[in-house]
């Protein structure tokens, strides 16, 4: 018997749900960046399932533009947070505050 | 039997991802990332997208998660404060991601979703298939990607030659 695609579909949600709250809840940059990631993996995850169920190799082929940009994200984002973290020494947001009024 | 390792597979991935979003120590948070993405691979596995889950582990667990780990290591945040949590942040939280995983699961339930899986050919001719797609129908978006990939390579550079340049203050 094979799982629903229900049951892919809630795995996927609350993977998300789960990067979505250490995205919420941490307060460390690099944290915060690798609760992003598992959110981005999450909806890859419902489009697999997606495509399995649908019988078509489409959403598969969009895992692999996914997963090109994402790498592509993680190299700029974490550039950003060393040079973030040289200008203010600290990679925590709350001492990040220059936006707050 | 496939259902048995569906559930295994899934909740070894929550588990690990819930270790991501607790754990007090960045690397330990790594770790366990690279753990879901294990679990995330089987899943791939078993969704008969085998590529994909040498793909991830490829991208993911061989360059994503090193990277993360040396910038770890480069900026050195063990001795910082350890991160403590507030109950009303927490509350906060656990509130929104509730209603996040409400919502979808409302819709997964509500739709009509298709629940017969389509009698999928062999990994050969699928491949095939796959390669086919992306050479023909997709060729656009493939150059433009690659396209993608060096000027975020050019950005990188650009913003870390900057920094070095500067110094720090």
């Amino acid at each position: 018997m094979t799982p629903s695609l229900e049951s892919y579909v809630m795995l996927s949600a609350a993977l998300f749900a789960v990067g979505f709250l250490g995205v919420l809840i941490r307060r460390n940059t690099l944290v915060i960046f690798m609760c992003l990631e598992l959110m981005l993996i999450a909806s890859t995850l419902a489009l697999a399932a997606f495509s399995r169920f649908n019988g078509t190799e489409d959403g598969d082929v969009f895992i692999f533009f996914i997963l090109t940009v994402a790498a592509a994200e993680v190299a700029v984002g974490l550039a950003i947070i060393v040079a973030l973290f040289r200008a203010r020494q600290t990679v925590n947001v709350n001492e990040l505050d220059s936006l707050k009024h | 039997m496939e259902h048995a390792a569906f559930i295994c597979l899934s909740a070894f991935t929550l588990a690990c991802a819930a270790c991501v979003v607790l754990s007090r120590n960045t690397v330990n948070g790594a770790m366990c990332l690279l753990l879901c993405l294990m679990g995330i691979a089987g899943l791939f596995i078993q969704l008969h997208a085998a590529l994909l889950a040498f793909i991830l582990i490829l991208v993911y667990a061989g360059a994503v998660v090193t990277l993360f780990l040396f910038i770890i290591m480069l900026l050195d945040m063990q001795g910082g404060r350890p991160w403590r949590p507030r109950g009303v942040e927490i509350a906060a939280g656990a509130v929104s991601a509730a209603l996040v995983i409400g919502g979808l699961d409302l819709l997964a339930l509500r739709g009509r979703l298709p629940s017969a899986v389509p009698a999928s050919a062999e990994v050969g001719a699928s491949l095939r298939l796959y390669a086919y797609q992306l050479f023909t129908t997709y060729f656009l978006p493939v150059q433009v990607i690659g396209f993608l990939l060096l000027i975020a390579m050019l950005g990188v550079i650009l913003l870390s030659h900057r920094a070095r340049r500067e110094g720090p203050r």
